[in-house]
């Protein structure tokens, strides 16, 4: 079916939660409007944090041939807003309010031979391909790293599922993967979907570049905010507004500018899209690029950053960043 | 299948139905699509055909992810690309972003869809539905198309109605004495009796007239291939339903009592019609059609003739087609009634209704919308 990104909202009953790996929980949901939910897609939600609703995306694992069942897992991000959170604290027969199936990662079925690459919760957004792959009997090896055994989900049902098109790699019994190795073995008619920590998949993106490979095959989702440095406070500046802001750990640039009562223009809310972007007049500290819209040339340049999840982070001194909005 | 189902369920009377989705469709001949990016809505989403360096026919989604300015109006670039003609945005043939000309990197999401698509029997063939499905194997059988032992041409017709209605037209000829009188019409075509049968994806309906005087398309055929002919003959119309919307139907006459209801057609002449229809919306389809025939193959004169001379019968089919159509949508209150000749068109339309089922969707169709004409200058 078409890919739709048209938000229709409903409610979802929680029909049943259970944890299935260190810090992740399965949670099934029965919505009030199924509709058929296509490898690639995933649910927007509200969650509540300190009383105030937002928006979080979970991608689907599995689900019902007609969607009445929908199941997503959630990872306690240990750094989190609250979100993931309010997540865990489910329980059956609460109700919250979900869209239904949202596509932004399609899966094209077709191509030669697939890679499929999942690091920890990114699973989420790939066990469903790996179990398409294997209906139409696609020639697949999905790629599953984690930090241990135990806190990777369906680890052990994508074993006895895939056989030997899965490969894992665990950091705690010292099989870590190299990206560099698995990037240069791939073929160039190899189409890849991976999702994952954000390092992980920029290390990917950068020798899939060196190795002159079609950028059109790398295909991948972000779950978002995932940085290269731990959130830390640090303060907003926009002179031509006579604003200064405190953004805390828990918010983000853009959120707490919004706070501040400054009309800020954005899409995507998941550095995507660039219309978020703010230009840098002075900064002291360093800028935590977190969005996929700006070429690493750019982001070295330090002009400009998407605030809806780039952050700055202190060098010595506290951090401030002084910033012209649009 | 859906036996355990209440009958009342499939009731097989909707006037006009949906069209399923997991299903080939032509989207257009081959000779259509070229390295000139083209429009067409095919089931009801419109499309951009166009053709890859080395030759391969692509359906995109007519809309540009950024602001859905329709990629038909751009053009192509590089081996297997489309660029956009509003802001410049490139795809390639799977519709993935390869450029974003405003930015220096590419948005993981920019991407139209790409549906698979199947070149055979001369058309270009696209699968709307759910592409885990899209068997190449599924596409309806119309080897005559393109078989050496086979030759003809035909043509598109852009019909104002529900493609429904276009396969029950072609599921009942009895209708042909009355519409198509001056051709192909002959009063022995509604007194003979015709034999129906059925499975899970077709429907078959055979007629036999023996001994009968060949209406006048039937001996100017004859005469092609043994000329001076003159005589009864025997006639044959067995119609091949493929769901959800081929029909193949294996036309001719031959001398009458030289065999051929027993299987020796040597002394006859055989043609076949092909037809296949293309919902392009609720209310409109693309009805590729083409006149094929086993002997003179290498006259172009004769597949002209027949090609012009089944235009003009189809265009006679495309009058009613239209009217009844319009008939229906200014009755919305009245209901069909379903004849005995029209078996094989129910069966048709109950195998059409099985694959809605098994879509999750439903048979019925919401009403037109009331149109406003306006009148006067
Ligand atoms: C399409 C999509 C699919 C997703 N699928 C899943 C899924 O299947 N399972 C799942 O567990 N998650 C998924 N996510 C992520 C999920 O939506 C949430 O982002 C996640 O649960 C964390 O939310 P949170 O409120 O708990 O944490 P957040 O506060 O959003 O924290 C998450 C991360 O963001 C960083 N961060 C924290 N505060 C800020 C700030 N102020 N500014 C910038 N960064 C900050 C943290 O360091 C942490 O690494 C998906 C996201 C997307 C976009
Ligand atoms: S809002 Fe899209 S990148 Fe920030
Ligand atoms: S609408 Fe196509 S690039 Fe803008
Ligand atoms: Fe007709």
């Amino acid at each position: 079916m078409v890919a739709s990104n048209i938000e229709v909202w409903q409610r979802a009953t929680v029909v049943s939660v259970e944890d299935i790996a260190t810090g992740i929980r399965r949670i099934v949901l029965a919505p009030e409007k199924p509709a058929k939910a296509d490898p690639g897609t995933h649910l927007d939600l509200m969650v509540t944090i300190d009383g105030r609703p937002e928006k979080r995306s979970y991608s689907i694992v599995d689900a019902s041939a007609t969607g009445d069942r929908v199941a997503l897992s959630v990872f306690r991000t240990p750094t989190s807003r609250g979100g993931s959170i309010w997540m865990h604290q489910l329980a059956p027969g609460d109700v919250l309010e979900v869209t239904q199936p949202l596509q932004n990662f399609p899966l094209r079925y077709g191509a030669p031979r697939y890679l499929l690459l999942a690091g920890g919760v990114g699973i989420t957004a790939i066990a469903a391909m790996a179990r398409a792959l294997a209906k139409v009997n696609a020639d697949f090896t999905l790629v599953y790293a984690g930090r241990s055994r135990s806190a990777m989900a369906y680890l052990r049902d994508l074993e006895a599922e895939l056989g030997d098109r899965i490969r894992i790699h665990v950091d705690d019994e010292g099989t870590t993967m190299s990206v560099a190795a698995l990037v240069e073995s791939i073929s160039a008619d190899t189409e890849v979907y991976m999702c994952g920590p954000i390092r992980l998949m920029d290390a990917v993106r950068r020798s899939w570049g060196d190795r002159g490979l079609p950028p059109q095959q790398l295909r991948y989702e972000t779950f978002g905010a995932s940085g290269w440095f731990d959130p830390e406070e640090f303060t907003v500046r926009i002179p031509k507004l006579g604003v200064e802001a405190v953004v805390p750990k828990g918010r983000s640039m853009l959120e707490a500018l919004e706070d501040a009562g400054v009309d800020m223009m954005f899409d995507c809310r998941r550095g995507e899209c660039g219309l978020c972007e703010v230009r840098v007049q002075s900064l002291t500290g360093n800028i935590d690029h977190r969005d996929v819209f700006y070429s690493d040339r750019q982001k070295e340049d330090r002009a400009k950053m998407c605030c809806c999840v780039s952050r700055v982070v202190s060098a010595g001194a506290p951090a401030v960043v002084t910033i012209e909005t649009s | 299948m859906t036996d355990t189902m209440p009958a009342r369920q499939t009731s097989t009377t909707h006037k006009v139905m949906p069209h399923p989705l997991n299903a080939w469709y032509v989207a257009a001949w081959d000779h259509e699509v070229t390295r000139k990016p083209m429009a067409r809505r095919i089931a009801d989403r419109p499309l951009a055909l166009y053709r890859t360096e080395d030759g391969r026919a692509v359906a995109l989604a007519d809309a540009c992810w950024h602001r859905l300015a329709p990629l038909s109006m751009g053009k192509v670039v590089g081996r297997d690309g489309i660029q956009c003609p509003y802001h410049g945005i490139v795809y390639d043939s799977l519709g993935r972003c390869v450029s974003m000309p405003a930015q220096e990197t590419i948005n993981p999401s920019a991407t139209v869809p790409s549906f698979p698509v199947v070149e055979r029997y001369r058309y270009v063939w696209v699968w709307l539905g759910d592409p885990a499905l899209a068997d190449p194997a599924l596409v309806p059988d119309m080897h005559q198309m393109d078989s050496p032992e086979w030759a003809g041409d035909g043509l598109t017709i852009h019909a104002k109605c529900n493609f429904q209605l276009v396969l029950d037209n072609l599921m009942d000829l009895t209708h042909e004495e009355f519409v198509h009188s001056s051709t192909i019409g002959q009063e022995e075509l509604s007194e003979s009796d015709f034999v129906t049968t059925h499975d899970d994806r077709t429907v078959k309906v055979e007629r036999w007239m023996l001994n009968i005087d060949p209406p006048p398309f039937w001996l100017k055929n004859m005469r092609d291939k043994f000329p001076g002919f003159s005589g009864k003959v025997d006639r044959w119309q067995i119609i091949h339903f493929e769901a959800p919307s081929t029909i193949c139907i294996d036309v001719g006459v031959a001398m009458a009592g030289t065999g051929a209801p027993e299987g020796d057609r040597s002394q006859g002449v055989n043609g076949y019609v092909m037809n296949t229809i293309t919902p392009e919306t609720d209310r409109t389809s693309h009805y590729f059609w083409a006149f094929m025939r086993n002997y003179r193959l290498d006259s172009q004169l004769i597949t002209t003739q027949l090609r012009q001379g089944v235009n003009g019968v189809f265009g006679e089919d495309e009058v009613m087609l239209e009217a009844q159509q319009a008939a229906i949508d200014a009755n919305p209150d009245y209901e069909f009634y379903n004849l005995n000749i029209d078996a094989g068109g129910m069966w048709a339309r109950r195998i059409i209704e099985r694959m809605l089922e098994a879509e999750g969707r439903s048979a019925r169709m919401a009403p037109a919308a009331p149109t406003f004409r306006r009148t006067g200058a």
